[in-house]
């Protein structure tokens, strides 16, 4: 079976930015290694000759043709969401 | 219950829209303690019911659903009140634009009342794991109602609007629908648009009514499904789904594989009754197996994480949604923002599907269960050249106690394990009630069909109803 270790967690935890705490990534530990361990059972079918497949309707290549749409919604209600922003502006935190 | 005839003939003889509202508002508020609803959009319908009543004044044509309120699960965008998605991360959020389904809706003359409880961004099968509270069983308060459309079903199961919005990716409305004894459809991949529905597993993501009765269902769904710019899975939409027994679907195989061990006798007894009763309406009725159904479970809980992982990246604490009050730098921001706004099945999720798509497992995780996937859907396509329709359980057992599994994730992911292989291979999937169990809690019957035989799928509901009742 599987065996998750705590740093495999964290590290996962880490390439997604989640920010868990220590306690977490113990429960964290030991509920992937159980569902990892479940999933496990897909390795020993056979899918020789077989292609992935990630799209199951069958469309491909969906185009339209590149014009502005009316989404019907306004730069207030969209910057209304953002935590802080700076007049016309979403603020983060300072990067470089 | 109620179906939208009744509320067709109230109007009919007289009432105003108005009061129809007042008085679906007035059943959300007298039965609050089943924690169905997140939020109710008062001013807003009833806004649009003096509007309808005049129209009707009038003598305009309003459309075909006029007056009819309606619920949408709290992962639909609208205007009116917040869209929330039963999480935390989102308990501020004001929907910049709307669904498409709910305008649809609303051009046919529906009215959206409320928005209902689901597990926190539709991540769950009990309403246990949304951020607002547990949905509680119609039937059994001492019950989940399922999930993660929970409220929805519950909704419906009370009587307080004749259908509402779900969304399904691994069963979200089969398995509620089930457990709360109302007709749930999940329909074709690509059959509804999701343009203004928040996005969890993109490539079985799919949006259907809950509803008291087929009919209702196939009224709603005829004006929900359709091409939609943008949506660019979309398919566009066939004549009609009203259901016509005539054209029903004639020779129907039974999974095997879902009557394995592992059910629950009830449950197994009634699809098992369902089966004979088609027979005897002139139908072929036999066994069939599908053996990589029984991987389905193991495909889905790699696929869907994977895409999870990747379409919350969208939260950051920075464009929308909760924000870590201490900001640090930009590292420190999303770290803290993500702790606070997901719970435990939301990391859950993420961390699963940043684990199989990280590099060095990506081949041994995501590419073979996307290729068992092609696997499982050959053995589908197979089927249906023999069958016209495939019928099984939804779950392996009737509604389950509130806190019996929110202890052990995997036995909670189990509840999903006879709905999640239509899905993944984007067939169209309807739970339909067929009887209760000794606790007389409600059994659902799923009904599966080949992509795009949602119009013959109704018809073989509608028969199903009509055998059950009698």
């Amino acid at each position: 079976m599987t065996q998750i270790s705590k740093d495999d967690v964290k590290y996962v935890a880490a390439l997604a930015k989640i920010a868990i705490t220590d306690d977490e990534a113990e429960k964290f530990t030991k509920d992937l290694s159980e569902i990892l361990g479940y999933v496990e059972q897909l390795d020993s079918v056979n899918t020789d000759g077989l292609q992935p497949t990630y799209q199951v309707n069958g469309l491909i290549n969906i185009t339209r043709d590149d014009q502005i749409i009316d989404y019907k919604t306004s730069r207030e209600k969209l910057l209304a969401n953002a935590p802080k922003t700076n007049g016309e502006f979403v603020e983060v935190p300072k990067v470089l | 219950m109620i179906s939208i005839d009744d509320i067709k003939n109230k109007i009919k003889s007289g009432a105003t829209v108005r009061s129809i509202i007042e008085d679906a508002l007035a059943k959300i508020e007298a039965a609050k303690e089943f924690n169905a609803v997140i939020s109710t959009l008062r001013d807003r319908a009833l806004q649009r019911a003096d509007e309808i009543d005049q129209r009707l004044k009038n003598n305009e044509d309003v459309g075909i659903l006029a007056g009819i309120p309606f619920i949408a699960k709290d992962n639909f965008l609208a205007f009116g009140a917040k869209t929330t998605a039963a999480s935390n991360m989102l308990k501020n959020f004001e929907a910049p634009y709307q669904a498409t389904a709910i305008e649809k809706l609303e051009a046919a003359g529906a009215i959206l009342v409320a928005k209902s409880n689901l597990d926190a961004f539709a991540h769950g099968g009990s309403t246990e794991n949304s951020d607002f509270g547990a949905t509680k069983n119609p039937h059994n308060p001492k019950c989940v109602p399922g999930g993660s459309s929970g409220g929805s079903a519950a909704a419906v199961a009370l009587g307080l609007v004749p259908f509402a919005l779900g969304t399904d990716t691994g069963g979200s409305i089969r398995q509620p629908a089930s457990f709360c004894g109302v007709v749930g459809i999940k329909p074709t991949y690509g059959a509804v648009s999701r343009y203004g529905v928040i996005a969890m597993a993109s490539s079985t993501d799919t949006i259907g009514p809950l509803a008291s009765c087929v009919e209702d269902a196939a009224l709603v769904f005829d004006v929900i499904a359709g091409r939609d710019e943008r949506d660019s899975t979309t398919l566009k939409k066939p004549e009609s789904f009203y259901p016509i027994i005539a054209d029903r679907p004639k020779k129907i195989g039974i999974i095997k594989e879902y009557l394995n061990g592992g059910v629950q006798p009830e449950v197994a007894k009634s699809v098992m009754t369902q089966a004979e009763k088609l027979k005897a309406a002139g139908y072929a009725v036999e066994e069939v197996s599908l053996p990589s159904v029984s991987l389905g479970l193991a495909v889905y809980y790699i696929v869907v994480p994977a895409e999870i992982s990747s379409n919350f990246q969208r939260y950051d604490g920075i464009k929308f949604g909760h924000s870590a009050e201490e900001r640090g730098d930009l590292q420190e921001l999303y770290g803290q923002s993500r702790d606070q706004g997901f719970n435990a099945e939301n990391k859950r999720r993420i961390l699963i599907g940043t684990y199989v798509l990280s590099s060095g497992y990506i081949d041994a995780y995501y590419r073979k269960a996307q290729t068992v996937r092609t696997k499982l859907i050959n053995e589908f396509t197979d089927a249906f050249k023999k069958y016209d329709a495939l019928i099984g359980p939804v779950a392996p057992t009737t509604a389950f106690r509130l806190g019996e599994n929110v202890n052990d994730p995997l036995q909670m992911y189990l509840a999903d394990i006879m709905t999640v292989s239509a899905s993944l291979a984007g067939l169209p999937a309807f739970s339909v009630p067929a009887g209760k169990d000794q606790a007389n809690m409600p059994i659902g019957l799923q009904i599966i069909g080949a992509q795009q035989s949602d119009a013959q799928l109704f018809s073989l509901a509608k028969q199903i109803e009509e055998l059950n009742r009698g």
